[in-house]
């Protein structure tokens, strides 16, 4: 090569000996590795080989402690021929599809109230957010008091003249899910609000502009223009809202314990109550081995969309 | 699974609330100040703050009422008598059990896990932003990005494993970690560690790296480019970090319920026992005034770090 | 060693994965040059410097400083000092803390970093900025801290990382003719990454033009200015750029259709050059016009597009034949779009490339 040896020309390239070695791979830079080692550790041991370990003993008979005796599948046959996990899982998917729907919809809707330019938008965020800080347990008790049937809703409705009224959900097994349901909106809604009034301050303002030039409705704006280009922000909240589902426990064991009867228990809390309640915890492993497929079932595919795109482009 | 384009995404779940909460609103200006539109609007957002209020309200009344009082009345109702009597009983006197000493037990138990488990959490978290930020090495991406695919694993699956790694070192160390204060920090700080390595390794990440390459130049070392140039530009992001934890502990239920004993369980698991417990006669005022003194501490730093804890949540949402 | 070199580089390689960053580079730097490593981004200069400095680790090769093999040593230990383009002033401290951060991880004695704390503030007048935090400071003034807290640490070679280009263009001026006095009294090796030629040309003693993580010319600004080693150092140098007409070179002419250019005047790399497809390259400063056009050597039209009037001279944009063609013209001069320019050319500077392997001829 012509034009890369040119630096000799100008000045005689001598060899010298080298006087330092190259140090050792492992040991240069020790203090970075050194210090990511707890992290390191709680990611490979922990998380890594604790989702392992759970999966593996989940086909054994393990059951006041854990034992390595293989039996194939017969955990999971006998944990979806339990009523108490049918229940549970049947539980979640209402709990699940009406949380999504309505924290959804309430969340983007209180947040394009919000962003209408409204006095005292800070006092509406705050009273709609606080509720957020406050502990499933806080939450469960609260609603568990004010849904009480004597005190509460239902009874002061009657003692306002309409004997007949009834709304007794905590203690309905037909309905006591939407009795969960209110709490857990209430207590989650407001994140999904902040999250959203984001999303719609990252919108440009010259949308607005536009649409107000070409004369399109604000109904039709938002639904059609708005809530497609906020693509990013409902993914996001999707699966915050998702995740948050799965985990369902505290919620339920303050505000119901799982009844009337088994008629509000959920996967979580069916998971506790093996391993840490029933000595059964060959079917503790494969319910939350069942949880973790849920997650990957959701996740995957989210991923996949996220990612797979943007993989290419780099 | 591409790690940076996740992190982008989660890193994209909280900046924006950010920068564009303080930008003010957006939409159509509103025509008249009494519209119609504008009734239905701001009566709408009344009446749903009503919803939201409601809860707040129906504690802090049921609580200042006596038992008789309450079988008369209803939850909405003003009390008529305020007592304070069953702030104290839920205080000193709340029964769990045999146990006769009230919620402070509680109380004091969190307190006694909050503290180390924020520092601790913290610091590490801190530490290992900072590694992944600025002292990258082959291979650190990985164990991060297994961390963060962790953050997505539901506790259920990882609870029993946690319960033999305790006992096992615990055992080894002659110490006791599992049913112990201490395991529980440990705990605390393993699940607080996803969502606050991502905080900080992108807070860091922010902060130029010509920055990080003049201190080393200038002779400083892994730690001295830490403490001296690192944390004293990071202040915002730590006192994110704290609101996040500090409300994430102290609402903790689960993990105080598998790690910990009786007498060491945080004021959580001890409302929850108050209140469900089968025995005796429901004192409903003592209840509230148990659930709103356990709400308390989130409560107060909700109201009083503002728009910090709108970054904080909506950092912490993405945990798991 | 006969000679005292500053810097060395040996046979350096620097992979990130499967890219190719630096391949076996090698440079010496004298001791007292200011050296500028120039070229468009991407090319590794940066990259070159980091080594240097010990910020990136290199994959293969040697580096020496004063003669001692630093390739592995930290940052610190090597004697250097490095300024940056964002400045990188530590926010959180005064103008003095950055200045003695340094200093007081060597662990200097508190009286000596007193000492050369004000001794760099009084060379680079920013003494009434000592106890300021950076975040009051302009550009400028940041970027005299940001040197001086490579001054004070007393250092062989100092290493500028394009450290001018955030500033506004007049403040740029004025600081780069600052960077060459602090040069002419310091007398310290200096080396300098840019990707202005104006900077690289006024500064350096030598410049070293990289390309994909080689150099492709180490010489003095003139010297690559008037005789570019290969088509791309003469493209890169030079603005506008010079003109490249490709033909034949037969027996030292050079031949274009009907432009033939005998090359009397012009030192041919070696006694007899063997004929082949060339490309003659003129610069457009150097394209003769007016009445000295009779004089010239060999006459030309050019046929003028656009004229650029730029009050100290003219930029006229122009076809010859089938291939663009731009000169530089008086700032009076008085040309037409449309116009028939006829021109001259002086074969002695022109520059004559390989059509192939694009190399001077």
């Amino acid at each position: 090569m012509a034009i890369a040896d040119t630096t000799a020309t100008d000045d005689r390239v001598a060899d010298r000996p080298a006087s330092a070695k190259k140090p050792m791979r492992l040991f240069r830079n020790l203090m970075p590795k050194l210090a990511l080692t707890p992290m390191a550790l709680t990611a490979v041991v922990v998380f890594l080989g604790g989702t392992i370990w759970t999966v593996v003993y989940s086909f054994t008979s393990s059951g006041l402690l854990p034992r390595l005796d293989w039996v194939g599948l017969e955990q999971y046959d006998r944990l979806w021929s339990t009523t108490k996990w049918i229940v549970s899982i049947q539980n979640l998917a209402l709990y699940g599809f009406l949380s999504l729907i309505f924290t959804l919809v309430i969340g983007f809707t209180l947040a394009a109230m919000l962003d209408r330019k409204i006095r005292g938008e800070a006092v509406f965020r705050t009273i709609f957010l606080y509720p957020f800080a406050l502990s499933f347990i806080v939450t469960g008790l609260v609603w568990q008091w004010i849904l009480n049937p004597d005190y509460g809703v239902q009874g002061v409705v009657r003692s306002l003249g309409w004997e007949s009224f009834t709304f007794n959900p905590l203690n309905n097994p037909d309905i006591v899910m939407y009795g969960l349901l209110i709490a857990g909106l209430w207590q989650g809604t407001g994140l999904i609000m902040c999250i959203m009034l984001a999303g719609l301050r990252g919108i440009d303002e010259d949308i607005w502009k536009a649409t107000r030039v070409d004369g399109i409705g604000t109904v039709k704006t938002y639904v059609q223009v708005i809530i497609p280009m906020m693509r990013p922000v409902f993914v996001t909240s999707v699966v915050l809202i998702a995740s948050g589902i799965i985990k369902l426990y505290d919620l339920v064991v303050a505000q119901t314990s799982g009844g009337p009867g088994i008629s509000s228990e959920v996967p979580a809390k069916y998971v506790m109550t093996a391993m840490f309640g029933g000595q059964n915890l060959g079917q503790g492993f494969a319910a939350s081995s069942m949880m973790l497929l849920g997650v990957v079932i959701i996740l995957v595919p989210w991923a996949f969309l996220e990612f797979g795109g943007r993989k290419k482009r780099v | 699974m591409s790690d940076i384009g996740m992190l982008n995404t989660v890193k994209a779940a909280e900046d924006p609330v950010r920068r564009r909460l303080d930008s003010g609103p957006r939409g159509a200006r509103p025509k008249r100040a009494l519209s119609r539109g504008n009734i239905i609007l701001y009566g709408t957002l009344l009446v749903v703050s009503l919803y939201y209020l409601l809860p707040l309200y129906v504690m802090i009344v049921t609580s200042l009422k006596g038992m008789p009082e309450i079988r008369a009345g209803n939850v909405f109702a003003p009390p008529m008598e305020i007592t304070f009597q069953p702030w104290v009983k839920a205080w000193a006197e709340a029964c769990t059990g045999v146990n006769c000493e009230g919620l402070s037990r509680g109380f004091w138990n969190s307190v006694r896990i909050l503290i180390p488990s924020v520092i601790l959490s913290i610091t590490i978290a801190c530490i290992s932003g900072y590694t992944l930020s600025k002292w990258k090495f082959k291979g650190s991406d990985l164990f991060f990005t297994i961390l963060i695919v962790g953050a997505f694993i539901p506790y259920q699956v990882m609870l029993y494993p946690i319960v033999i790694m305790l006992r096992e070192v615990g055992n080894t160390l002659g110490v006791q970690l599992f049913g112990s204060l201490t395991g529980l920090v440990l705990v605390h700080s393993v699940f607080g560690m996803p969502i606050l390595t991502l905080l900080f390794r992108n807070y860091f990440a922010s902060i130029p790296d010509e920055l990080f390459k003049a201190a080393r130049v200038d002779g400083a070392g892994f730690w001295g480019i830490l403490f001296r140039i690192m944390l004293p530009m990071s202040l915002p992001i730590l006192v994110v970090a704290m609101i996040l934890q500090v409300t994430g502990i102290w609402n903790d239920f689960l993990f105080g319920v598998v790690y910990t004993r009786a007498d060491s369980y945080p004021m959580t698991v001890q409302l929850n026992n108050i209140v469900n417990s089968v025995q005796g006669i429901k004192e409903y005022n003592v209840n509230m005034a148990a659930t709103l003194l356990t709400g308390l501490v989130p409560l107060f730093i909700y109201f009083v770090s503002g728009k910090l804890f709108v970054r904080g949540i909506a950092a912490g949402a993405v945990k798991g | 060693m006969a000679e005292q070199h500053s810097v060395e580089i040996r046979h350096l390689d620097l992979d990130f994965g499967a890219v190719k960053v630096l391949q076996d580079l090698n440079l010496d730097i004298h001791e007292g040059e200011f050296l500028v490593l120039l070229g468009s981004s991407g090319c590794g200069k940066s990259t070159l410097l980091n080594c240097i400095a010990g910020l990136l680790e290199p994959t293969d090769g040697q580096i020496f400083i004063k003669g001692r093999n630093v390739t592995w040593a930290e940052p610190s230990d090597r004697g250097i000092g490095m300024v940056f383009q964002s400045y990188a002033l530590y926010p959180q401290m005064t103008v003095r803390g950055n200045l003695s951060f340094g200093l007081k991880n060597a662990k200097v004695p508190k009286a000596e970093i007193e000492k050369r704390v004000n001794r760099a503030a009084e060379i680079l007048q920013i003494q009434p900025l000592l106890d300021r935090k950076p975040g009051a400071l302009s550009g400028g003034q940041r970027q005299r801290v940001a040197i001086g807290r490579a001054l004070v640490r007393d250092v062989d070679v100092f290493l500028f990382d394009e450290p001018l280009s955030n500033l506004d263009a007049k403040l740029r001026a004025d600081l780069r003719v600052e960077l060459k006095r602090l040069h002419q009294q310091l007398e310290n090796t200096m080396i300098y990454v840019t990707h202005d030629q104006v900077e690289a040309m006024t500064l350096a003693d030598r410049i070293a033009i990289m390309k994909g993580g080689q150099i492709m010319q180490l010489s003095t600004p003139d010297e690559i200015y008037n005789r570019p080693r290969n088509k791309y150092v003469a493209d890169f140098i030079g603005s506008p750029s010079m003109n490249f007409l490709d033909g034949h070179l037969e027996n030292h002419v050079f031949k274009r259709g009907d432009l033939v250019m005998p090359m009397t005047g012009y030192e041919f790399a070696a006694p007899k050059v063997a004929d082949r497809k060339a490309t003659i390259g003129i610069r457009p400063e150097h394209v003769i016009t007016g009445e000295l056009v009779q004089g010239a050597p060999v006459k030309s039209e050019i046929l003028v597009d656009v004229v650029e009037p730029m009050g100290s001279d003219t930029l006229v944009w122009g076809n010859m034949g089938d291939r663009p063609f731009r000169l530089r013209m008086d700032g009076n001069a008085r040309v037409k779009p449309g116009e028939r320019l006829p021109i001259g050319i002086d074969p002695s500077r022109a520059s004559l490339f390989d059509a192939s392997d694009e190399t001077r001829l």
